[in-house]
């Protein structure tokens, strides 16, 4: 059994019972560790909490759709509520999910490392997330900010009345969380994988970390820049983008498009990390085309800051440069397409099992399909003439970073979360809320498709009476995904208590975070793991470990 | 109009059927794709299920050719899409030869619409079936975007210059115009509708109603009123180029390079004079910046296209006479 194999091949050294999590005790020890499994903790914490705020904006836009009037909310309200919803979600919830709570957590144990390179660093990543946080909760407290989260100029520099200063100041302290976990994680990887463990010996989760660091560090900047010159413009009537004073209004959407683009791919890349995990763990075998998935995270990396304009096709650039920019985006498909046949190979002659993260990981699948498909109508000029700033997009880019992203963080929570807590989950509660998020997730969404392309436009608060029944749709799969998310805050808190506890590897799975304990001690390995097995290919090294037992 | 496709809409323009031909390749395609893909995950993990006899993997060798495969068809389809997509873009970015011009003003949060002969609207359109119609529009303060879904028309509308779009619709009817550009409070208010009328229903709409003066008729007084003409005259010696005829001509600037004179050249030249001076001038203009509002451009801008070259030497036939620009 690969289980106790592994177990008793790891002799525990450490004093019996203490690990990262009990080791010290008290609020500060949490608040000024710079242990990467307590920060990643911490960060576990902090996203929570956001993503419940952007999903409790998110109920309410859904609620006031449900009539064609806008009933519910002002229109101000209304308008303020979908800047939160997208600002919280993607600055404090996407963007830090996947690297910063599970890559945070994992990278480190995969790579066989005590710790990142930079553990105060780390420290001081989550601090300016925090301060970035807050500030955002300030922001709502003091009334909020209606300037949608691209912030388009010159509407948000001139005619906005709202705290748009403050915004754009805490989207820039958290990029600077991000700009530094990313120069972490590209540091760590280069410097300290354990002996053996060669680049192609990595676990995929690390090759799409590393193509994800690599954007924060270089994308992320640029964003910094494009908010920092909307202060400026807004503060001191200095004219970079209002034609009233000399600026050009195209040119933020050129610089914001250059970040958040690629910031697409800070999210989703992390994520399919996580799905290569899961799928090679709960099918037993190695990822089909290794070296394909790996290289096609960096592919997704480079090709991913290529082609920002297409956001633009309707918005005043020449039909040149929108060709340009809609062949090279057709490019950025390759790459995922790739990914995905190897995942779905990877289960031929494999041994599936279908836990939660298995489920998550297979759902992933599909939506991503859905998602990644959809936004080749949107790279094809001809259509997006016509579902350019329609529900298309909205549902489009849902599919991508809620039906994925969001799916592949609940796979990777669930996978993970043994070695986290050195607790299990309820198991059939965790299938039931992963059916549910996926039935709730697609009745929220697929109607949108088709009000996108019937001509509802975005970031409307009341529409034509002819949309009403596929709103409704939308408003009552939203209310069951709600209930999908909110089951699993429910178990894992029960879980924390009262589940059984977890093995070392409870899961019989590949990778160096499983030769250790759950959870793990605070240098998470007795001795520095030597690695001479190909990725996912332990078999060698098991047969070694029971001859000599 | 019905359609008679479920969950799309009206085709309300000579451009619809092309874009909607292309979304239905697209959709059968990635839907093709979409079933195969997520069927095969189905089958595989149903087949390959963990149980007695089945608790290992099986071995075999992985093929590279697969890969291959794998990489060369999407990219192959996703290139078709790509060409399909440019096609209809050309279709629906290249200007008709012969259109009705109408202006558009967007602004918080209404639409204006400017007709050459003098009728002008708020947030409701007429125009003709079956007679191409060229939008030339620009917004007062923040962008907004001119979007029929009927007509999959979709441009957004620029505060620092004129964008252009056209559409010729083929059945009398009243079709939706959206804001699709976020412009603020009131966004989703911001809809009106374009009336597709019979040409002489919408002869007799002109006909019918107030009508200020014609654009141009407005624009020639402000280009006395304004003093344009003491220096845009014709004759040599001006001290600004004459104007007549040189409307969608291509002219030779001082530094070196030829550009068409079209409605954002004018505009530029009226608020922003020293951004290209032709050759041979003196960057002696003052800026108009300020002084004259979105309508008052639009006016000169049509005056000036209505200035035709004097019948004799047709000067503007010959691409920009370099150094005497002034006897265009």
């Amino acid at each position: 059994m690969t289980t106790d194999a592994i177990d008793s091949a790891q002799t525990p050294r450490h004093e019996e019972g203490t690990n990262y999590i009990n080791a010290e005790y008290g609020l500060l020890s949490w608040l000024f560790t710079i242990d990467h499994k307590r920060i990643a903790i911490l960060y576990m914490i902090s996203v929570t909490a956001l993503f419940f705020v952007g999903g409790i904006f998110a109920l309410l836009l859904r609620l006031e759709l449900m009539t064609p009037q806008g009933d519910l909310f002002t229109s101000d309200t209304y308008n303020k509520l979908f800047t939160l919803h997208g600002v919280v979600m993607i600055f404090f919830f996407l963007i830090p999910a996947v690297p910063s709570v599970l890559g945070n957590f994992i990278l480190p144990l995969q790579l066989g490392a005590r710790d990142l390179a930079f553990p105060k660093i780390n420290l001081l990543s989550w601090y300016l997330y925090v301060i970035g946080a807050l500030m955002g909760v300030v922001v709502m407290l003091l009334g909020g900010v209606d300037t949608g989260w691209t912030f388009y100029t010159p509407f948000s520099t001139t005619y906005s009345n709202t705290w748009v200063v403050p915004t754009v100041l805490a989207g820039f302290i958290a990029g600077f969380s991000s700009i530094l976990t990313g120069l972490n994680f590209i540091v760590t990887i280069h410097k300290m994988r354990a002996p053996g463990l060669t680049w192609f010996r990595l676990p995929l989760m690390v090759w799409a970390l590393y193509g994800t660091s690599l954007i924060q560090l270089l994308a992320t900047p640029v964003l910094g820049i494009a908010l920092l010159l909307i202060a400026v413009e807004r503060l001191w009537q200095v004219g970079i983008f209002n034609p009233a004073l000399g600026g050009d209004p195209i040119l933020f959407q050129h610089l914001f498009w250059f970040y958040s683009h690629p910031a697409v791919y800070i999210m989703i890349l992390p994520a399919m990390g996580v799905i290569s995990e899961v799928i090679a763990c709960f099918s037993r075998r190695k990822i089909f085309g290794y070296k394909f998935v790996a290289f096609s995270s960096l592919a997704i990396a480079f090709l991913g800051f290529l082609i920002w304009a297409h956001h633009l096709f309707v918005a005043g650039i020449s039909v040149y440069s929108a060709m340009i920019f809609s062949f090279l985006t057709m490019f950025v498909a390759v790459p995922s397409a790739i990914k995905t046949f190897n995942w779905t190979s990877t289960l031929y002659k494999g041994s599936v099992s279908y836990e939660a993260p298995m489920l998550y990981a297979l759902g992933f699948i599909g939506m991503f399909l859905i998602g990644g498909l959809t936004g080749l109508f949107l790279a094809t000029l001809g259509i997006d003439i016509h579902v350019h700033d329609t529900y298309f997009v909205v549902a489009h880019f849902h599919y991508v970073m809620v039906g994925s992203v969001i799916m592949a963080y609940f796979a990777g929570i669930h996978y993970w979360w043994p070695k986290m807590t050195g607790r299990m989950y309820p198991e059939w509660w965790a299938r039931l809320a992963a059916l549910l998020v996926f039935v709730g997730f697609n009745l929220t969404f697929f109607p949108q498709f088709l009000l996108g392309y019937l001509g509802m436009p975005r970031r409307y608060h009341a529409y034509v009476p002819e949309f009403q029944v596929l709103n409704v749709m939308s408003t009552a799969g939203a209310t069951i995904l709600g209930a999908g998310y909110l089951l699993p805050l429910i178990y894992f808190v029960w879980a924390l208590k009262y589940a059984p506890r977890a093995s070392a590897n409870p899961w019989g799975a590949s990778g160096l975070e499983w030769h250790t304990p759950s959870p793990p001690t605070t240098h998470n390995f007795e001795d520095t793991p030597t690695v001479t097995w190909e990725a996912y290919d332990e078999k060698a090294w098991l047969k070694e470990a029971e001859k000599n037992v | 109009m019905p359609n008679n496709l479920p969950f799309m809409p009206n085709q309300g323009s000579t451009l619809a059927p092309h874009v909607d031909a292309l979304y239905l390749v697209l959709v059968a395609i990635c839907a093709f794709m979409t079933i195969a893909i997520s069927g095969a995950v189905v089958f595989l993990a149903l087949k390959y299920k963990r149980q007695p006899g089945n608790e290992e993997p099986q071995d075999y060798k992985p093929s590279t050719a697969l890969e291959a495969i794998w990489i060369v068809v999407p990219l192959a389809t996703f290139m078709l899409f790509f060409v399909l997509g440019a096609i209809v873009f050309f279709k629906a970015r290249r200007m008709p030869d012969s259109s009705m011009d109408v202006w558009a003003t967007g602004r918080q949060w209404m639409w204006k619409f400017q007709h050459p002969t003098g009728q002008t609207e708020i947030n409701t359109l007429h125009v003709p079936v079956g007679r191409p119609v060229r939008m030339i529009m620009t917004s007062e303060d923040v962008i907004h975007d001119f979007y029929v879904p009927d007509f999959r028309v979709h441009t957004d509308v620029l505060p620092n210059r004129y964008t252009y779009n056209w559409f010729e619709a083929t059945k009398p009817g009243r079709y939706h115009i959206f804001c699709s550009e976020y412009c603020g409070t009131e966004h989703s208010k911001m809809i009106g509708t374009v009336v597709v009328m019979e040409p002489d229903d919408y002869q007799l709409w002109l006909s019918g109603g107030t009508s200020e003066g014609s654009p141009a008729a407005e624009g020639k007084k402000l280009f006395e009123s304004m003093a344009c003409v003491t220096c845009h005259a014709a004759g040599t010696g001006s001290r600004g180029p004459n104007l007549e005829g040189v409307f969608g001509t291509p002219v030779k600037l001082a530094s070196g390079q030829v550009v068409t004179v079209d409605e954002n050249y004018v505009r530029e030249s009226i608020l922003n004079p020293q951004a290209k001076i032709v050759s041979g001038f003196d960057p002696i203009m003052p800026t108009f910046q300020g002084q004259v509002n979105e309508a008052q451009i639009m006016q000169l801008v049509s005056y000036i296209k209505s200035l035709k070259a004097p019948e004799t030497g047709r000067p503007e036939a010959a691409p920009a006479p370099p150094a005497n620009a002034a006897a265009k």
